[in-house]
C-alpha cells in the first residue's frame, strides 16, 4: 500500500494538531517556563487553523480502509468540539495565570486530546473508535489532576482515570463480542452481518454503549461526574463540560446508526432507559447543590439525556434533534463557565452560587446573560435551550415514543427550579460583595453565548439546516 | 485429552486460582506476585493457540514493566490493606447475595448461548507457514499505519502525564553543569582582592 | 500436537527442572535436616531489638516516573520487533511509517530530557 501525502488532505486539520501539539511541546521544553503565554497562543491558533481547515475541506472522504471518514455529521461535530477546546483554553489562560497553575503542558495536552477527539468523531471502525477515545481520555485524565498540590485536583484526577480505565475495559469487551460475532471491525461491515440479533452481539452492544455511556456521563455511569467536577480546577471543569461531551455523543450516534442500525430496536430500550435516568437524576440531584460546579455536573447529566432522547428516537429527524442540542447546550455551557471562572473576589475564588447573591445591582450586565443561560438551561421559550428540546422531543414524538417525551417534558419542568433558584438569587438577595472584573476572555464568550441564546429563535435556520445536513450523513 | 488440552487445563487452572489470590492475599506484595503469575499462565495460554508474540509480549511487557511498576505504587501508596478490610465481613452477605443473581443471571444468559451461522468462520485465521509476528508485521505498518501513529500519539501523551504529574525539583539542588564548567575562565574563577592592613574584609 | 508447540517443548522441560530443583531444595530440609526448636533461636540478638514498624516503606515517587517512562520504550521496542523481521517487504511506506512513529517518541525523549526527568537529584 503507497499513501501519498496529497491523498491525506481530508485529514489535515488532524494533521495540524498532531504537529503543532509537537511543535509546542519543543517550543516549551527548550524555552523554558517563560514560554507558557507564546504556547497557550499558539495552541489557539492551532485548534483555529484546525477549524478552519474543518470548514474548507472535503465535504465527503474516507481513508486508512474506512477507518477515518469524513462526512457532514463529523464536520458539523468537529466545528463544535474545536469551538469547545479553544473557547474553553482561551479562557483558562488568565485564571490559571492568577491562580498559579499555568504551565506550557497544559495547552498541548488540550491539543492532543482534541486530537483525540478529532480521530474519535471520524471513526470508521471499532479500533479508531478505542484509539481515540484513549488518546482524548489520557490527556484529560492528566488535566484534571493539573493542580497537583490540591487534594481535590488530584482525588479528581484519580478517581477519573480509575473509572474511565474501567469503562475502557468494559468497551474493548464489548468491541472485541461484537467483532467476533460479526468478523468485522468495520461499522459499515458490522450492520451488513448484524441483521440478525443473536446473543454475543447483544452482550457486544450492551457492553460497549455501557462504555459510551460513561464518556458522555449517562446514568447509570455518571458517578464520576460530581466529583470530577469539583475537584477540577475550574477551566478544566468547563473543557470536560463542553468538547469531550460533543466528541463522545458524536461517536455514539454515530456507532448506534452506521454499526447497528439493522439491530435498533435491540439498543433503543437501553438508549430509553438510560435517557430517562439520565433526566431524572439530572433533576432531582441537582436540588440540595450549592456548588456551581456541582450543580453543572449534574446538569450535564440532565442534558446529556435529553440529547439521548433524540438517539432513542432513532431517526434522522432524532439525529438532527441531538446535533443541534448538542451545538446549545456546548454554546450555553461555556457561557455558563465563562461566569464561574470569573466568581473571583479579592482573596480568591468562591464556587457556591450563593455568592451570586444580588449580582443584578453590582453587576447589572453580566447578570442578565447569566440569567438568559439559565432560563436556556431550564428550556424556558422562546430561548435556544427550549428550541433544543424541542426538536428532539419531537423527534421522539414521531418515532412513538410518547412516554419518554412525557418524562423528558416533566424532568425538564423539576430541573427548572434549580436554574430559577440562581435567577432569584441574582435578582432578589441582598448583594454580596462585587466580584473582581471579569477579564476580556470570558467576557467575549459570555457575551457571545448569551446573545446567540436570546437570539437563537430570531434566525435558527442555517443551524438546523446545517444539523439537518449532517443528520442526513448517516442515513 | 491430548497432551494441549492438558496443558491448557493446567494453565487455566492456575491462572484463575492466582487471579482468586490477587484479591485473596492478605499482604499486597503477594497480590502482585500472584499477578505476575497470573499474567505468566495467560501467556501460556497465548502460546497454546498459536499466538507466540503476543505471549512474548505479555512477558515483555506485563511481567516485566507492568508489574514492577504496581509494585512501586503498591509500595508508594503504603495502605494499610488490613484496615481497608474491615468493613469486608459485614458486607459479605449482600455482596454474596448479589453476586448470586449475577450468576443466575449469566447462568439463564450464556445456558441458551448460540453461535449464529457463519460466524466463527468470518473470523480471518493465521496464514499458514507464517510466523504470527511476521502475521502482524505485514499489516501493522502498512495497511494498519493509522492505528499506528495513534499508538505513538497516546505514548507521548502517557509520557506527558507521568512528567506533569510527578516531576518535582527539589530546591537548592546544587547541579552539575559541564558547559558551565567548561567556560570557566580564570578571570571568572579567581577574585584578587587587596586588603588593606587592620582593617579585615 | 502441532509443530508450534513441540518448539516449546526445551521451555517446557526446562520449567519442569528448575521446579524439581526449587521444590527438593525447599522439601529437602524438613526430611533430613537435624531440628531442636528452643524459642530463644527465633528471638532477637541480645544487641538488637524488636522491630518497630512495618519494613515497608513509602517509596519516593521518582520511582514510579522511572517505572512509567521504561514501560513506554518497552512497548516502543514491542512495535520493532514485527518491523524489524519484516523490514524486507515492508518497503519505502513501512520505513518511513516507523521513522515518524520513532520521531513522536523522540521528541517525548527530548521534552523528558530537557525537563531534567531523567536526572536524580
Amino acid at each position: 500500500m503507497t499513501l501519498s501525502l496529497a491523498a491525506l488532505g481530508p485529514a489535515l486539520p488532524e494533521l495540524l494538531l498532531a504537529l503543532s501539539a509537537l511543535a509546542l511541546l519543543m517550543l516549551g521544553a527548550f524555552a523554558g517556563p517563560k514560554s507558557t503565554d507564546t504556547v497557550n497562543g499558539l495552541a489557539l491558533a492551532a485548534l483555529f487553523g484546525a477549524l478552519v481547515l474543518v470548514l474548507i475541506g472535503p465535504a465527503e472522504a474516507t481513508l486508512f480502509n474506512g477507518a477515518f471518514q469524513v462526512d457532514a455529521f463529523g464536520r458539523f461535530m468537529k466545528v463544535l468540539a474545536l469551538i469547545g477546546a479553544g473557547g474553553t483554553l482561551a479562557m483558562s489562560v488568565d485564571w490559571l495565570k492568577i491562580e498559579k497553575q499555568d504551565r506550557f503542558e497544559y495547552p498541548v495536552l488540550v491539543l492532543l486530546s482534541t486530537l483525540g477527539m478529532m480521530v474519535l468523531i471520524s471513526a470508521g471502525d471499532l479500533i479508531a473508535l478505542y484509539m481515540g477515545l484513549e488518546m482524548m481520555s489520557l490527556a484529560l485524565y492528566v488535566i484534571a489532576a493539573n493542580n497537583r498540590d490540591s487534594v481535590r485536583s488530584t482525588e479528581a484526577g484519580l478517581k477519573y482515570f480509575v473509572l474511565g480505565a474501567l469503562s475502557s475495559g468494559m468497551l474493548l469487551y464489548g468491541a472485541s463480542l461484537i467483532y467476533g460475532f460479526t468478523g468485522s471491525v468495520n461499522f459499515a461491515q458490522i450492520a451488513q452481518a448484524a441483521r440478525e440479533p443473536s446473543l454475543g452481539l447483544i452482550f457486544g452492544i450492551v457492553f460497549t454503549f455501557a462504555g459510551l455511556c460513561f464518556k458522555v456521563s449517562a446514568v447509570p455511569f455518571h458517578m464520576w461526574t460530581p466529583d470530577v467536577y469539583e475537584g477540577a480546577p475550574a477551566p478544566v471543569t468547563a473543557f470536560f463540560a463542553s468538547a469531550p461531551k460533543v466528541a463522545a455523543m458524536a461517536v455514539f450516534v454515530r456507532f448506534a446508526m452506521e454499526a447497528l442500525p439493522n439491530v435498533a430496536h435491540q439498543w433503543q430500550q437501553i438508549i430509553v432507559f438510560v435517557s430517562i435516568a439520565s433526566m431524572a437524576l439530572g433533576s432531582f440531584a441537582a436540588i440540595g447543590q450549592r456548588n456551581f460546579k456541582r450543580l453543572m455536573a449534574y446538569s450535564s447529566i440532565g442534558h446529556m439525556g435529553f440529547a439521548l432522547v433524540g438517539l432513542a428516537a432513532g431517526t434522522q429527524q432524532g439525529v438532527q434533534g441531538v446535533l443541534v442540542y448538542m451545538a446549545v447546550y456546548l454554546v450555553m455551557t461555556l457561557g455558563t463557565f465563562a461566569c464561574i471562572l470569573s466568581m473571583r473576589r479579592k482573596d480568591g475564588m468562591v464556587e457556591s452560587y450563593d455568592e451570586l447573591a444580588g449580582l443584578a445591582r453590582t453587576s447589572p450586565v453580566k447578570a442578565f446573560m447569566l440569567a438568559v443561560l439559565m432560563f436556556s438551561l431550564a428550556g424556558i421559550p422562546p430561548l435556544a435551550g427550549f428550541l433544543a428540546k424541542y426538536y428532539v422531543f419531537l423527534a421522539a414524538i414521531e418515532a412513538g415514543l410518547y412516554t419518554l417525551a412525557v418524562i423528558g417534558v416533566l424532568t425538564s419542568v423539576v430541573g427548572a427550579f434549580y436554574y430559577l433558584r440562581i435567577v432569584k438569587i441574582m435578582y432578589f438577595d441582598e448583594p454580596a460583595a462585587a466580584f473582581e472584573p471579569m477579564r476580556s476572555e470570558p467576557r467575549v464568550v459570555l457575551a457571545i453565548s448569551g446573545t446567540f441564546t436570546l437570539l437563537f429563535f430570531v434566525y435558527p435556520a442555517p443551524l438546523i439546516a446545517a444539523a439537518a445536513a449532517a443528520a442526513r450523513a448517516l442515513f | 485429552m491430548s497432551l494441549a488440552a492438558l496443558f491448557f487445563y493446567l494453565f487455566a487452572g492456575v491462572a484463575v486460582a492466582s487471579a482468586f489470590m490477587v484479591i485473596a492475599s492478605r499482604n499486597p506484595v503477594h497480590s502482585v506476585l500472584f499477578l505476575i503469575l497470573t499474567f505468566v499462565n495467560a501467556s501460556g495460554l497465548f502460546i497454546l493457540i498459536g499466538a507466540e508474540y503476543i505471549a512474548m509480549l505479555l512477558i515483555v511487557v506485563y511481567v516485566g514493566a507492568v508489574a514492577v511498576l504496581f509494585l512501586f505504587v503498591v509500595m508508594m501508596l503504603d495502605v494499610d490493606f488490613v484496615e481497608l478490610r474491615q468493613g469486608f465481613l459485614q458486607y459479605l452477605p449482600v455482596g454474596v447475595l448479589i453476586g448470586m443473581v449475577f450468576l443466575a443471571e449469566l447462568v439463564l444468559v450464556v445456558g441458551s448461548w448460540t453461535f449464529g451461522a457463519g460466524v466463527t468462520g468470518a473470523v480471518t485465521s493465521a496464514a499458514p507457514g507464517v510466523s504470527n509476528a511476521v502475521a502482524i508485521g505485514r499489516v501493522l505498518y502498512t495497511d494498519y499505519v493509522y492505528f499506528f501513529q495513534a499508538a505513538g500519539f497516546i505514548l507521548l501523551v502517557a509520557m506527558i502525564g507521568a512528567i506533569v504529574l510527578t516531576l518535582r525539583h527539589k530546591e537548592n539542588v546544587k547541579r552539575q553543569s559541564i558547559p558551565v564548567q567548561n567556560a570557566r575562565t580564570k578571570a571568572m574563577a579567581i577574585d584578587v582582592v587587596k586588603v588593606p592592613s587592620g582593617k579585615g574584609l | 500436537m502441532s509443530s508450534l508447540l513441540q518448539d516449546y517443548l526445551p521451555v517446557v522441560i526446562f520449567i519442569g527442572v528448575s521446579a524439581f530443583i526449587g521444590l527438593a531444595l525447599l522439601v529437602a530440609p524438613f526430611l533430613v535436616a537435624f531440628g531442636r526448636p528452643d524459642p530463644e533461636k527465633m528471638s532477637a540478638y541480645e544487641c538488637g531489638f524488636n522491630a518497630f514498624d512495618d519494613a515497608r516503606m513509602k517509596f519516593d515517587v521518582r520511582f514510579y516516573l522511572v517505572a512509567i517512562l521504561f514501560i513506554i520504550f518497552d512497548l516502543e521496542v514491542a512495535f520493532l520487533f514485527p518491523w524489524a523481521i519484516t523490514f524486507g517487504e515492508l518497503g519505502n511506506f513501512g520505513f518511513w511509517s516507523m521513522m515518524v512513529f520513532l520521531a513522536v517518541l523522540t521528541i517525548g525523549f527530548v521534552y523528558e530530557w530537557k525537563k531534567g526527568a531523567l536526572e536524580w537529584d
